[in-house]
């Protein structure tokens, strides 16, 4: 493979500055195989410009600090390869949580606020003796509570919304998958009316429009567009009991 | 200036940070956590194979107890750990995993009856009780004597963070995104919190508390290859440093972990191995029962790491651009294994190196992995030269891992000392000593000193980068103060660094922002991490013997004679160009496993001369006394020493004598 040359687009915006105008700035890059874009933008900033902002935490694809729009397409960035990209890249912010500057967003408030409206944790009738043995689970029902557990909270099924970008509180993919996830939980005590009383609205479940952006972006191919068909045949069905 | 009050301070929100602050909650404390990043985000999210407990349901689990995880863990130290700490962990090991069961981890479970493993590379078919059908699975990891690695397929840490960080939600525990602790509020020996600088805004503020908990993970970022994360620099234990008091433990102990990818140091699972994964060599050749015939490619971390990088310096090694390496084989697992079990394994695979490992070998090579060294506690968690600052999980040295941590060891810790440090943290706060004096004047020196700090480095007209100097602190970690180490490397290394530590007070930067600016946070941190560097460097120029994974080619063996002791590292005042060390005896005669040989290569240790006589007394006491309860207090009492909520037996479950069943 012949070396490219990169021209990176980045979305430049500081908003704790009244000087600063959101605009896209240009950087170019020599491509080294096997070049991901966080080998790219620690690069930029180490070599060409310290102001530019953005976050890196596991750079392995495991703690979804890094999700940015990468030429048009929420994803994670650490683990995206330059080779599977045009010589130009343009990379914006996640659109839908508050900007911090450059490509940096507050996904961490938002998903804390999500999780205190659904009070997406296990809900118990009496804390467990931890001397006793633990009671059972199905060796498949685990597997599948995992399987929806997996979600990283990356934000990239709220940037990819049309619904989310209409309605502020509206839960989005992220929340559904972890109402999925506590639902299927044998060890919550929740009902179906329960969480109707949290979902059953326009911000909940009744205002998806099914676009589903979320399932064609999610970087852990959580399999969201099941989980909110799922989800609203049984609000509906909690609506009319 | 901004001063906000707490009950407990807690600096990282991690594993351990939020178990802490969960305890301090459930005790009727208020808890405040400080985070570089949003909790979840935190490192402990990537640990992906288990979390040791003597659970024991699996039938290659079956006999296990507290008693064999103690003995796995005190051998794995290389007898370098506290070994009353150890008793302690691994009677609460079953109960962290049984609560976090409760709190929502989806553990795999057993499933009885017939199933497939590979074991040694063969096909072999294990029958699971079907009365243990349900209860929490363990697989094998290296360094153990039973498969008692508890699991969630490989993204085990990420199902413990998320459950804790719901249960810190839950339990209302304030964590503040985004805040960096610069330093430690101290004065006469007593902690009164941290200034803290908002990575957003830059403001810089006081947190004032009863008890400051630091629990800000390991300092794998100061090597050029690590499978840490990048907020893992050391900062909790250069806070801790910096103070002048506090004493950091055994910082030149690091482990480097056999199996990262190649060149990005991502982790690949000890899992790999422990479900029959080989480690095999250019021409192909599983080389590791050569080297280790009885554990093979499951002998402990450091002595895997060491035989694959002799290996390679054989001559063994593949080369490619990026250096030369080895292949870690997972395809004789099957395509059904690996998307349950080794699902991260797979993703990273394609995702960093464009293979399949359902048929392709993936390739790896020792990489600096986990800090075993840190903060200096007593078992409660407490400095004992700074009342009120507490430290847990990797950023402490408590001293459960000595100078080699067991794979799985880790995230167990991490929850086990959250539920220790936190109870003793909420005792601390419940006592005379507790109480928060006002400390006015001081914490306006702290924060002004700080302020002074930030405002010389973004008015300085040095010359010299931050980005250049600590990529050279890398490089010297890297070369001189890796796997295998000697005098002449240490002291170049010392040397090298206290020089980069002179430069670093020359830097210059070219963003000067008091806003968020990365720029600036690099550079105010990179004197803290060279002097990081300056504990762990002479530390390994000082000991000169061969422990776990300290290894001294000028002095491979083991000396127990001279070197049965903690370094203990203090850094006095502020323009010291380096470190001073002291020791600290482990002692012999109070241990209930006397030092002994590990069973890897040949033995080469020279002995305590009070081993002999105490290996007779703690024998001669097992042959005596018959009840287990009488037995353990005479050789090495430990219960007394844990909050009392946890002094209960552990149940088990009780494995049929008919296989049938």
């Amino acid at each position: 493979m012949s070396q490219r040359t990169l021209t990176l687009q980045i979305f430049r915006h500081n908003p704790r500055d009244p000087d600063s105008q959101p605009h896209l700035q240009s950087y170019t890059v020599e491509e080294i195989p096997g070049m991901t874009l966080f080998v790219v933008l620690t690069r930029i900033r180490e070599d060409q410009d310290p102001t530019l902002s953005f976050d890196f935490v596991c750079r392995a694809g495991i703690c979804g600090s890094c999700a940015m729009v990468i030429n048009g397409r929420p994803g994670l960035a650490c683990r995206t390869l330059t080779e599977s990209l045009p010589t130009t890249i343009t990379l914006l912010p996640l659109p839908g949580f508050e900007l911090i500057g450059d490509l940096s967003v507050n996904t961490g408030r938002w998903m804390r606020g999500l999780s205190e409206r659904l009070q997406a944790w296990i809900q118990q009738l009496a804390p467990a003796n931890v001397d006793a043995l633990e009671a059972p689970m199905d060796p498949d029902v685990a597997e599948q509570i995992y399987e929806i557990d997996r979600c990283v909270e990356c934000g990239c099924c709220i940037a990819a919304c049309g619904n989310a970008r209409m309605r502020e509180d509206f839960i989005g993919a992220v929340g559904f998958n972890k109402v999925v996830r506590f639902r299927a939980d044998p060890r919550d005590t929740r009902s179906d009316a329960d969480w109707y009383e949290i979902i059953g609205d326009d911000n909940g479940i009744f205002g998806c429009l099914t676009l589903l952006g979320c399932q064609d972006v999610c970087p852990k191919g959580l399999s969201l567009q099941t989980q909110i068909a799922f989800l609203r045949r049984k609000m509906v069905t909690a609506s009319f009991a | 200036m901004k001063v906000v009050y707490s009950d407990v301070l807690i600096i990282g929100a991690g594993l351990a940070g939020l178990r802490t602050a969960v305890a301090a909650r459930q005790r009727g404390f208020d808890p405040l956590v400080l985070s570089l990043v949003p909790a979840k985000r935190s490192h402990s999210v990537a640990a992906q194979g288990g979390m040791q407990a003597s659970l024991g349901n699996s039938v290659r689990g079956a006999g296990d107890s507290e008693d064999i995880h103690f003995e796995d863990t005190v051998r794995g130290s290389d007898w370098g750990c506290d070994q009353t700490v150890a008793r302690m962990f691994t009677h609460l090991a079953p109960k962290a995993v049984r609560e976090l069961a409760a709190w929502g981890v989806a553990w795999s479970r057993v499933r009885g009856g017939d199933r497939q493993v590979v074991i040694n590379g063969e096909s072999v078919t294990i029958h699971e009780p079907l009365g243990a059908h349900g209860l929490i699975t363990a697989r094998d990891f290296g360094g153990t004597r039973k498969w008692r690695t508890c699991y969630t397929s490989d993204g085990t840490g990420h199902a413990m963070l998320y459950t804790m960080g719901d249960q810190a939600i839950a339990h209302g525990v304030p964590v503040l995104e985004r805040q960096e602790a610069l330093a430690l509020i101290h004065e006469g020996g007593r902690c009164y919190g941290a200034v803290v600088r908002d990575l957003i805004t830059g403001e810089l503020g006081a947190y004032l508390a009863r008890a400051t908990v630091v629990a800000t993970g390991g300092y794998g970022r100061l090597w050029s290859a690590s499978t840490n994360a990048l907020i893992n620099e050391g900062m909790g234990a250069a806070l801790a440093l910096e103070t002048g008091v506090a004493r950091l433990g055994n910082m030149e102990a690091v482990q480097f972990h056999p199996t990262a990818i190649v060149p990005t140091g991502i982790l690949m699972t000890e899992g790999c191995r422990g479900d029959g994964g080989l480690l095999r060599d250019v021409n192909g050749h599983r080389f590791m029962p050569d080297y280790e015939p009885q554990k093979k490619e499951l002998a402990s971390r450091d002595v895997v790491s060491r035989r694959m990088a002799e290996h390679i310096r054989a001559g063994k090694g593949v080369q490619s651009s990026y250096g030369e390496h080895l292949w870690l084989d997972i395809t004789g697992l099957g395509a059904a294994h690996i998307d349950r079990n080794l699902r991260e394994v797979k993703e990273i695979c394609q995702y960093f190196l464009g293979i399949d490992p359902v048929k392709d070998w993936i390739p790896v090579r020792p990489t600096q992995h986990y800090s075993m060294g840190g903060i200096r506690t007593d078992y409660r968690g407490e400095s004992p030269w700074l009342r009120g600052l507490f430290s847990c999980g990797e950023a402490a040295c408590w001293d459960l891992h000595g100078f080699n941590r067991l794979g799985g060891n880790s995230v167990a810790e991490t929850v086990v000392a959250g539920m220790v440090v936190g109870e003793y943290v909420a005792d601390f706060c419940a006592s005379a000593d507790g109480d928060l004096p006002s400390a006015g004047a001081i914490v306006q020196e702290f924060v002004e000193r700080e302020q002074g700090r930030i405002d010389a480095i973004l008015t300085s007209s040095g010359d010299e980068s931050p980005t250049a100097l600590r990529r050279q602190m890398e490089t010297v970690m890297m070369d001189r103060v890796g796997l295998f180490r000697k005098a002449d490397d240490l002291e170049r290394a010392v040397s090298e660094l206290s020089d980069l530590l002179r430069r670093s007070h020359w830097l210059g930067i070219r963003n000067r922002r008091r806003d968020a600016n990365p720029e600036l946070v690099a550079a105010y941190r990179l004197p803290r991490m060279i002097k990081l560097a300056l504990t762990i460097a002479m530390g390994a120029l000082a000991r000169t013997e061969s422990r776990g994974a300290h290894y001294r080619e000028d002095y491979p063996e083991r000396n127990d004679r001279d070197w049965l002791c903690r370094t203990l590292a203090v850094w006095p005042a502020e323009e010291d160009a380096l470190p001073l060390l002291e020791y600290e005896p482990l002692t012999v005669n109070t241990m209930e496993l006397p030092p002994g040989f590990r069973g890897y290569g040949t033995r080469n240790i020279i002995d305590h001369p009070d081993t002999p006589a105490r290996e007779t007394a703690v024998e001669t006491t097992r042959q005596t006394v018959a009840d287990p309860t009488a037995r353990q207090e005479a050789i090495m009492p430990f219960l007394h020493l844990l909050p009392e909520r946890y002094r209960g037996a552990n149940q088990r479950f009780v494995h049929p004598t008919s296989p049938e069943n």
